[in-house]
């Protein structure tokens, strides 16, 4: 079973040097425990593009799909047999990188 | 009662904890469940009632379920795998299962579902409440109380919220989260908010009494959480001035760091309801006024209930186990329930009580509380000097007027208390309560 753990923030790419570090330790956790899938920090949104290919062109417009105030700033995607378990590992990485996720279910 | 409705009330958590270990599925669980039982009804009294009532339906329903995932797997076999995946032992037979029920309590009160969903969900897959039963009583809409459950069923299933009891680490955490919903239950009974409500509701408090019992029956390890006398009949009582409606809502996830000490919290809380429960025929007077507990008629109070409420709480003392919060209501309750009248009650006690109360809670709520006690022991005004200091903390809470506005009665500052108990009785939301509040405004001098 796979979810997706989100970094919830109104920044991109804030993070402190101990916060890395932080985040650093936890991902090698992860990796050794078999619980690591992938990771990432994403851009701002501001920087996002939507495109539409449903019709007879690519309709390309700027920006995020939808406008927030707090946005996925970063995520992992963390293999684990149930939400008891990632949302140990959620609460571990919140503490890591020093701020909110969530934790979603893959289909 | 007909044989299945007792069969009902005794083996429904079962027959639904049992389905959902072999299949996996809260949804299924239920409908199977409920199906054996509509069977039952149509089939008992012709057929007479089987030897075993609760092997019969777990048969039954076990039948039902399959023949559902039957249909499923041929619409959809992905599914059916997906519907087995998430059984973390082995299987184990029908009818011989040790007790699922505690598994089912714990997923339904997971702390990833909120607070009124965790309710909803107890109540109708372990209380075996009907989805309209749970809506009157949260005064919600069916539909959208059938949504609400609906809703949690899908989440559990689609995040693998896991069907099992915690881990003994995590157990003292998710044990009070338990505790937190038994005692929403109870308190909802207990002093009912709404216009549109009943001054009490007994099903609810029974209810509340029942799961809890059920829950001590498991955690203490001796099999079923029956025993000791029918918890749905003849109980009333309801009084109490301390434990009620002040903690509504309150407990949440706290208070986890005692180990062993969280079981002792179910006994405690048992103990809470009981003792308060045992009060409820003398509460509320027949036109519907709330009776204060100096006023109450104790010949009515149900002996059986305080019995059993004091043997549990006599059982926590000898334990030597540092008590919780609940063991401490429940103390508190039984001193109350202790005194033949009124000015017997050991006020010392009670505010000793409540200073281990604060140690471990030292919120407003429980300071207001201990001032009731104070004022019967040091007098008002040392009491009104207390609960004033509480003021920017507490003033939308009807319980600190309506505590302020008797204070100001009994020291004679007539004026202060009319001001008092209007604001008391713009803030209380129970019937009885508002109805007792006009009635003390009214014979102000």
């Amino acid at each position: 079973m796979q979810y997706l753990v989100s970094v919830i923030d109104d920044k991109s790419n804030s993070g402190t040097e101990e916060e890395m570090a932080a985040i650093d330790v936890f991902n090698e956790g992860l990796r050794a425990q078999g619980h690591w899938v992938f990771a990432g920090g994403l851009a701002a949104p501001s920087t996002a593009t939507v495109i539409d290919n449903r019709g007879a062109e690519p309709l390309v417009t700027d920006g995020p799909f939808v406008e927030t105030k707090e946005y996925m700033a970063g995520f992992w995607v963390m293999e684990a047999d149930d939400l008891d378990v990632a949302l140990k590992l959620a609460a571990a990485g919140s503490r890591a990188c020093n701020r909110r996720v969530e934790v979603r279910p893959f289909l | 009662m007909s044989a299945v409705a007792a069969a009902y009330r005794d083996e429904w958590a079962r027959v639904v904890a049992t389905l959902c270990r072999r299949y996996g599925d809260l949804d299924v669980a239920e409908e199977a469940a409920a199906e054996a039982f509509a069977t039952a009804v149509e089939r008992w009294p012709a057929d007479g009632v089987p030897p075993n009532p609760g092997a019969w339906l777990t048969t039954t329903a076990n039948r039902k379920a399959v023949d559902r995932l039957r249909r499923e797997s041929k619409r959809d076999g992905k599914q059916r795998e997906a519907l087995m995946l998430y059984d973390d032992g082995p299987p184990e037979p029908i009818g011989a299962v040790g007790d699922e029920r505690l598994r089912l309590i714990f997923t339904c009160c997971h702390p990833a579902l909120a607070m009124e969903t965790r309710v909803a969900l107890t109540l109708r897959m372990v209380g075996g409440l009907t989805v309209a039963e749970i809506a009157r009583a949260f005064l919600v809409g069916e539909t959208a109380m059938g949504q609400r459950i609906t809703r949690a069923k899908t989440k559990i299933k689609a995040a693998r919220i896991p069907y099992r009891v915690p881990a003994a680490e995590d157990l003292p955490a998710r044990l009070s989260g338990v505790l937190a919903v038994l005692f929403l239950v109870f308190n909802e009974g207990y002093l009912p908010s709404g216009p549109g409500a009943d001054p009490v509701r007994p099903e609810l408090t029974a209810e509340a009494i029942r799961l809890t019992r059920l829950l001590h029956g498991l955690i203490s390890g001796d099999g079923d959480g029956r025993g000791g006398g029918d918890p749905g009949g003849g109980e009333r009582g309801g009084g109490g001035e301390c434990g009620g409606g002040g903690e509504r809502g309150g407990g949440g996830e706290r208070g986890g760091d005692r180990g062993g000490g969280e079981r002792g919290e179910v006994a405690g809380l048992l103990a809470l309801m009981l003792l308060t429960e045992a009060r409820r025929a003398a509460r509320v007077a027949p036109g519907g006024e709330l009776i204060p507990l100096d006023e109450q008629d104790r010949s009515v109070w149900d002996a059986g209930l305080i019995a059993e409420g004091h043997r549990l709480v006599r059982e926590r003392l000898a334990s030597g186990v540092a008590p919780g919060r609940y063991q401490i209501l429940a103390a508190i309750n039984a001193v109350h329930t202790d005194a033949r009248a009124f000015p017997d009650t050991d006020w010392s006690q009670i505010v000793a009580l409540y200073d281990q109360l604060a140690v471990l809670d030292p919120s407003p709520i429980v300071a207001l509380n201990r001032a009731v006690a104070v004022a019967e022991l040091e007098g008002p005004e040392k009491a009104l000097a207390v609960v004033d200091r509480l003021d920017g903390r507490l003033a939308g809470y009807h319980a600190f007027h309506a505590t302020r506005a008797d204070l100001l009665r009994r020291l004679g500052r007539g004026a202060e208390a009319r001001a008092a108990y209007d604001r008391a009785i713009a803030s209380a939301g129970n019937t009885a309560e508002i109805a007792y509040l006009t009635r003390r405004r009214g014979q102000l001098a």
